[in-house]
Parts: C-alpha cells; structure tokens; sequence
C-alpha cells in the first residue's frame, strides 16, 4: 500500500479506511514510517508507543473488520495526544520531571472517547511544563521544532501536538488550551487549531493548569477534521461538574458548503493595536475581505476591556495553578527527593527539583496573588476584570455573529529568542487569552505566509456554545483560499 | 481578681452519607489503610471533584434543626496548605458564604434554659490520617477518611463553663443522632469538639486572647480540658502574664494542655473559590420541603412525654437523651400503656444491660416486644416484681422468650390458697412471738411475716395474695 497515506486529512483517511481500500495496519505502517523520517528533527513527542503495540492494535481492528465494515469516524485513525492528559497505562508526563515516570490507572474521558471508537493511539506529545508557556521550550524533555522551519518554535504549549499535525506524524491530534495553547501552536504551525466552549469538552483527566480556563480540543489539519474529532469529544461528563449539558449538535452539518451569506463579522479594533507585524496585519485583513466577498458582513467594533486581559490572565491563572499543583508534593506519586531530612525539606526540596523556572515562578505569582491581604487588590479584582471582559463580548455578540482577529501578534519566532524574557513570552498570546477568561469559543485557522515563510493564523471567535457557527465561517474560508494546500517543507 | 470564662465551640460532625463528599468511596469506618480511594479523593492528578448532594441535604436539616437561616446560594473554597494526609494540597471547604448562618440551639446546664448562638455551619472534605509508628523514622499515611464529609458547626463565644459546654455538645449530638446525619461518636472521632477558650475580668466586655483546643476524645475530656486551661489561664493572668493566642492539645496522659502551634505559625490558607465546582444553587422549595420532612426533636419530643405520659422532667430528660431510647420506650407502651412502669424498666434495668454491651436501645438484645411479655407476666401475677428483676440479665443475654425462661426456672408465683396456706402456717408457728405482739395490736409485724413467707417459698410467692391470706390466718388465731 501507499506509504504516502499519511498525506491525507482525518477525513479523507477515514473515507478511505471505510471504503475497504486500506486497512488499519497500512495506516499504521504508513505513520510509522513518516515518523522514522522525521520525528528526530521535530521531536513532537514525549513518548512514541512501542511500534509492535501500535501494529498489534491495528491488526486487531482489521481483524475484526472482516466480518463487518461498518466503522465508527476514529476507528484506526492515528491519533496524537498532548501529554497532560491521562491515557491509561501510558506515561503522562506534563513535560516535568515531576511526572516523568507518571503512569495514570485511569483514562481521560475524552480518550476513553477516543478508545471507544478504537482509535490508534500514536504517543504523547510535546508541551511547556504543566502548559506554562508558548513556545514548548519550557519542557524538561527539551523544545519541538517548527516542521516549517527547524529553527523555531512550533508555539506553545500545545506544541508537540501542532507540529505532529504540520509534520504528519499523527493524523490529528488533542491539545489543551488555557490561554492559547491550541490557537497559538496551530498559528505557528499552519494548521487548524479549535479552542470549544469552556464545559464543552470534559476536562476529566485533562492535569490540571488553570480550572476555569483549561479546554481540551482538536487539532488537525482541515476544518472538516475538527468539526469530526470535535462530534467525539463534545459531551457532557456527570465526572466534571464545570461541564455543560448543552446537547451538541452534529458539526458536520457546519462543514457541508461554503456558507457565511447572512453572516456578520465583528473587527475589534483592539486587537490591531501596537505591536501586531503588519506581514500578519495584512493577511488578517485580506482574510477580512474574503470574507466580504463571500457574502459577509463586515462590522467594526470595540472591546474596551482588551487591555487589561493579559495582566488578570496571569493573576487567575497563576493563582489556580499555585492550589492545583500543590499536589506535587512527593508524598503520593510522582517525583520525590532523595533529600531525608524532615518533612517539610522533603516538600521543598521535591518542588525545588520537580518543578521547572516557569513553573515556579507563576506558583510564586499565583501565591502572592491570594495571599492574605492581597486577594482584593489582584485576586478579586482580576474576577472583576475577567467579568467586564465577558460583558464587553456580550455585548458585541449583540450585533455580530462572530469575531475576526489574528492569533498571534507575530508569527513564529526563533527558539531561544524570548526565553530569557518572560513578558515577551507573555505577549504571544495577548489575542488568544481574552476568549479564554470569557469561555468562548475560538478557532485557529492558517491564513497565509509570511514573507520568511512562515505560517500567519487566523482567529475566529464566537458566542458560547456556537462551535457550529465559527465552523461554518472558517470552512468557508478554507475552501476558497489556498493555504490548505501548503504544507511544511519537512521530508 | 476574678474572671469570666469565655467559650465558643467547633464541632466537626461526620455526615453519615453513603459515600464520600466528592467521589463515590465509601465511607465505612475502619477499612485496611488506602482501602477506600479512588484518584479523586487521592488527589490524582487530572481528577475532578463532584459534589454529594445527600450531604447537601443532610446539612439543611441540621441548619433547620439549629434554627438557622439556610443559604439557598453558597460555594465552595479551597482551603491551602500542605501536609501528608491532604492528598490536594488543599481542603475543599467553605468559606464567607457557609450553608447555614444564625442559628440557635437551647440547653439545659442546670435546670435552667440557655440559649446558645450558632454562628455558622458550613460543609468540608476531612482529611486522611497520618499515622507516627514510635520508634521508627517514617510516618505512614492512610487516605480512607479523606473527602469523607464533614459538617463544621461554630457557636457564638456564649458558653461560660465546661458544663455548659458539655449540655451544648450533649443536646447537639441529640439533634444530630436524631436527624440521622452523624454517628455522635465522639471516641470514634465522627464528633470532634474544638473549644475556643478566653478570659475577661468579670464585668468588662471586650474579649481576652482566645486559645483553641484539640485533640478532646470525649465527653469526659471536654471537662478536663476545659477545667484544666481555665486553671492555666486564670494562673497566667493572675501573675501579671499575657494569654497567648494559640492552639494546644489536650494530652489525655498527661492531664493537661500542650502547645501545638502559635498563632506567628498559624497558616495563610488562600483562600478562593473552587473553580471545579459550580457555585450550588438550592431552591427555596426544596430547603422548605427539608424542613417539613425533620423528625420530632428532642427537646419537643421530652416535652412531649412530660405532658402526655405524665412523666417526671428528670425521666422524661432520660429517655429522650437518644432517639433511640426513646423510640424503645414509645414501641412499648403501644401494647403496654403504663408510662410509668415501661420508663422505670427502661431508664433502670434496660439501659444497664445497654450500658454493659456498650449497644444503643434498636440494637438491644432485648426487643421490645420481650420486655412487654415480661411486664405483662408481672401484671399477670405469673412472676413477682423482684423475681422478673433477678432474671432481667439472663433474659438479656440467652434472648430466651420470657415465659419460657420462667417455665425452665420454675420461677412461676405461687397463688394456690392452699399452698400459702401451708407456708403461713409454718411461719406463724416458728414465731410465736411476733404472732403474740400482732395479737397485742403491733399491726406493722405484718411486714415481717409477708417477708418470712416470700423466703419460705423461694420469692415465688404472690404478696398480694400472701398479705390477705396472713391477715385472715392472724385473725383466726385469736
């Protein structure tokens, strides 16, 4: 069979795997060929399953298929998955030291989803320590690269999963997103990035960052793919109480025709202040106008609160990760010590050893942040910050049916570059955390080159719950442009 | 100078729900160590928390029960702080906005009514156990217990000695065994009593420096704590000392009171809301429908038995001390209605044998319906009084039916004329002397003769019948 199998959407492979043209075990045999070409150079994943269980897997499903061909959308599709969510009997590392031997006994239920459907589970990938960061540099394992360009950053945290989807080293992939951990990498990386609803996806076994902003959510190569790995992950879990019981409608049907006539397209005029490239500055507007052309209409407006995002971002956010990684206490699993001296040494030295810079330096902040008599001035004010954030796109969501910016204020940059400089790290995702602290959903979809070559992202927003609607819009974008068709220089 | 003891009280109370506050663990007591975990109550990572609405439940029926206003909107908070029985790192508790606010609760400390002020009741995860084994360098950890619910229930500093404390934490279990929300078992630890200590001159209304105890076992220990710190306390001031604000463990051994920690060391819990669970909304309804489904309490329920059963305060008290006793004492006297006589029989030889096999009244060996058959074999004059109080213990402890026992026994009253006659005779002719004084008008001499009776014929006897029968044979000796 054609090696060459990997080249294909989520889709389109399972189309052909439905049709009986190709089995499970040519699909597997394709990808891990591909990877043994180049996962060395992007180094997408923490941890490869054994290639004897991937093939044993795949054969168990044709096995199976011969005596019926009904299938279910993942059935043998190869999947990557971000490695802070929990997979059964596979190591889970988050990207630390902490976790570095973490086997869960237990199934995130999105990939207990997964599972169900008889996906084939590829391996763990790639990301910025427990997803503190942008660019995956801040993983002990050491930073992916960008497929496009080896020299750079394939974005953060969701890194690894981005670059896997850009390098076809899995066909699809899961990430998570706090701030713009899946809108940020897909940016970098060319591909489509989907951030669902806050309580859309269950965060059950999803480790835990920040609890009201962390979403699980698909990253692929089309649209078409997410709105199908999208179907699979949108459910409401009686495991998580923060998830939704808003029924999910088929998003498929948003993937049928190039559609957004009666459509009206918000451009909030904050987010092409200061600091945006105009190289990307200008494919956001040209993305406008296809838009326009197909039917949209184009409005213009204000969330005044954009400003301050970034500053209660990393007061929420910080402080939820001080409580949630207090765990990591090397008491129950993961790393601990060799340092005996006395509990409360053995708690600091296990945190001073487990933990990366990053890690503890937004504990620390998140520490601060609701400590005794500062909680009012940044912990309750961020809140009320967070809530005028939500008001202001209430209220544009009023006259607009979606929101059109760009992802990142860049595009990728060169590995090293803001490592030494928090706040310019920070600044990659001043676009993608204001949907984040509303719980809206946001998608990534690729709108361009840059003149260096690298991939320019689009972002759409929506109102709560309307995945349908950001899906339709940027399908219709997708099928009328080109950049599907550019794919990353990497052999 | 003298002072005035000022007390406000904690209690944790162990909701006694099926299973645990977040997860579906059980919440039996006493399980092999680690034995009922799950990666929620361990901490695991990427595991979430989901809220056990029967302890939601259970917490508006104590708050109905304190008299308290019940919060129909109310979240919950992480409380932060290591240590290793705290798998989190943190306690899912509440925190400015608890279930329960303002409520009351009276008690009796002697004879007189008071009434104490309930701050607040709000719900919490308990934490694991760490477990020190003496001599040996490492603790060991045993997460059964963890995210097992708890209610926490705080007065107002209205107490002013360890008896009145103990009257509000016995009324308190009362209310709680009741409800049917907690065990009340102070040794097992499912009732844990925290007392805030302080001192003020008497007269002067601003409070002293409060000192917190733990580590109160019993109900015994609450009184010697109590009495103990106020020792302490009361020594300290009068020699021109500061009262530090700290908290102490009662050391049972030692019979006295132990720094545990200063309040330089007390803990910034960072506090803030729980972002893995949704703020709870009640409807008005469902709290009303709570109240309306609260079983008789015990203070109505004494008062109850004072008027209808005629009872004294003092039996009354007794009786409906437990909800269990009291539905003993009611199962009774519905097919023996004699108030009086069921509750000596129950507040004497009942709770006796209670007591001796440490077992609560539903769980006596000795049903109701048994002790009925008893009393009615008294009433029936098949057994004197005294011989159905010699055989209360072996009918306690061979469960044997009570007519069946007597049979065995032959214990049966003897009231054949015929046969008294016989040990009559034979009394009254081994004592001539006292049948002269009878004659000589010593009418109380009768007492001695009805007693030689009972003793010639082994108690079974019938006195009744042995008193009209004496006083004929006396009248026809003359």
């Amino acid at each position: 069979m054609a090696p060459a199998l990997f080249k294909f959407s989520l889709k389109e492979l399972q189309d052909l795997f439905t049709s009986g043209d190709i089995g499970a075990l040519d699909i597997a045999r394709s990808y891990l060929l591909r990877m043994s070409q180049v996962e060395s150079k992007v180094k997408a994943y923490i941890t490869v399953r054994e290639r004897e269980q991937i093939l044993q897997e795949a054969d168990t499903i044709d096995a199976s298929l011969k005596q019926w061909r009904k299938t279910q959308p993942l059935m043998a599709m190869p999947l990557a998955i971000k490695d802070n969510i929990c997979t059964h009997g596979t190591r889970t590392t988050c990207g630390s030291t902490m976790l570095e031997q973490f086997i869960p006994p237990y199934d995130a239920t999105v990939v207990a989803a997964c599972r169900e459907q008889k996906f084939l589970l590829i391996g763990k990938t790639n990301l910025d320590e427990f997803g503190m960061g942008s660019s995956t540099e801040h993983s002990v394992f050491g930073p992916s690269r960008n497929p496009w360009n080896l020299n750079y950053i394939p974005g953060g945290s969701s890194g690894g999963s981005a670059a896997a989807v850009a390098a076809d080293e899995c066909v699809a992939a899961l990430g998570t997103d706090t701030g713009g951990s899946i809108r940020q990498p897909a940016a970098c990386c060319g591909v489509v990035g989907l951030k669902p609803t806050y309580g859309r996806v269950s965060r059950y076994g999803l480790v835990a960052f920040a609890s009201s902003l962390d979403q699980i959510g698909p990253i692929t190569k089309t649209v078409a793919d997410a709105a199908m790995l999208l179907n699979v992950l949108a459910a409401h879990d009686p495991k998580d109480s923060t998830s939704s019981n808003c029924p999910a409608p088929d998003f498929m049907k948003s993937v049928k025709k190039k559609d957004v006539k009666k459509l009206t397209l918000g451009v909030p005029r904050e987010f092409f202040s200061e600091g945006l490239d105009p190289d990307v500055e200008q494919h956001v507007r040209e993305a406008i106008e296809v838009f326009q052309e197909l039917g949209g209409t184009v409005k213009d407006v204000s969330l005044p609160s954009t400003e301050w995002a970034i500053a209660a971002y990393y007061i929420i956010a910080t402080a939820e990760a001080s409580s949630n990684l207090a765990r990591y206490d090397g008491v129950k699993y993961g790393y601990r010590t060799k340092e005996r001296k006395g509990l409360f040494d053995m708690y600091r030295q296990t945190r001073a050893e487990g933990f990366g810079a990053e890690v503890k330096r937004r504990v620390m902040l998140g520490t601060y942040a609701l400590s005794s008599g500062y909680y009012d001035a940044y912990y309750a004010k961020a809140q009320s910050v967070r809530t005028l954030i939500t008001r202001d796109f209430d209220a544009v969501f009023q006259e607009v049916d979606f929101l059109v910016t760009p992802v990142m204020p860049t595009t990728a940059f060169p590995l090293g570059e803001k490592l030494q400089d928090p706040l310019q790290m920070y600044l990659s995702d001043m676009y993608t955390i204001s949907a984040s602290l509303a719980g809206l959903p946001a998608i990534s979809i690729p709108c361009g080159l840059s003149q260096a070559g690298l991939p320019v992202g689009l972002q759409l927003m929506g109102r709560p719950f309307e995945e349908s609607t950001l899906l339709r819009a940027a399908y219709a974008y997708e099928q009328t442009t080109q950049w599907r068709k550019k794919r990353p220089p990497i052999r | 100078m003298s002072y005035q003891v000022v007390i406000g009280v904690e209690v944790h109370a162990q909701l006694r729900t099926q299973s645990k506050l977040f997860c579906s663990c059980r919440t039996i007591f006493g399980g092999s160590p680690n034995s009922q975990t799950c990666p929620v109550c361990l901490g695991m990572p990427g595991s979430l928390p989901v809220l056990n609405r029967m302890a939601v439940e259970m917490a508006v029926r104590v708050g109905h029960a304190l008299n308290c206003t019940i919060r129909t909107d109310h979240y919950f908070a992480r409380k932060n702080y290591f240590y290793p029985d705290l798998p989190k790192g943190y306690q899912i508790s509440q925190y400015d906005e608890p279930i329960c606010e303002n409520g009351w609760l009276e008690i009796q400390p002697n004879e007189s009514t008071k009434r104490i002020r309930i701050h607040r009741a709000h719900l919490e995860e308990d934490a694991g156990k760490s477990i020190h084994q003496p001599g040996r360098p490492e603790s060991r950890v045993d997460l059964n217990r963890t995210g097992t619910p708890l209610l926490e229930i705080v007065t107002e500093p209205d107490m002013h000695s360890a008896e009145e404390v103990v009257a509000y934490l016995k009324a308190l279990r009362d209310i709680l065994l009741y409800l049917d929300v907690c065990d009340g078992n102070m040794e097992q630890g499912n009732l844990r009593c925290e007392p805030n200590i302080s001192l003020r001159p008497s007269g002067e209304t601003p409070l002293g420096t409060k000192v917190e105890l733990k580590n109160i076992n019993s109900f015994r220990f609450v009184r010697e704590a109590i009495d103990y710190e106020v020792r302490r306390q009361t020594t300290v001031l009068s020699e021109g000392g500061t009262v530090h604000q700290e908290t102490r463990l009662w050391d049972e051994a030692q019979e006295k009171t132990v720094v545990m920690r200063s309040k330089e060391e007390a803990h910034d819990y960072r506090y803030f809301p729980d972002p893995d669970l949704l703020p709870i909304h009640l409807e008005q309804t469902m709290i009303d429908d709570i109240r309306e489904t609260l079983p008789e309490l015990p203070s109505v329920r004494k008062q109850r038995f004072i008027s209808t059963y005629q009872l004294p305060v003092g039996d009354a008290e007794v009786l409906t001390s437990s909800k269990s006793l009291a539905d003993y004492f009611e199962t009774c006297i519905k097919t023996f209605p004699s108030p009086k006589t069921v509750c000596n029989w129950v507040k004497g030889e009942l709770l006796r044998e209670l007591h001796t096999h440490d077992v609560a009244a539903h769980e006596s060996a000795l049903a109701p319906e048994r002790l009925v058959k008893l009393l009615q074999l008294v009433e029936q004059g098949t057994i004197s009084l005294k011989v159905a109080r010699e055989i209360f213990t072996e009918l306690y402890v061979s469960g044997k039916e009570p007519e069946a026992l007597v049979q065995e026994k032959g214990l049966s009253q003897v009231s054949d004329d015929n046969a008294l006659l016989e040990f009559i005779r034979e009394v009254l002719v081994n004592n001539p002397a006292q049948v002269e004084q009878y004659k000589a008008g010593k009418e109380t001499v009768l007492g001695f003769f009805v007693g030689q009776v009972m003793k010639a014929s082994q108690g079974k006897a019938n006195p009744g019948k042995v008193n009209t029968l004496l006083k004929t044979a006396l009248s026809n000796e003359s």
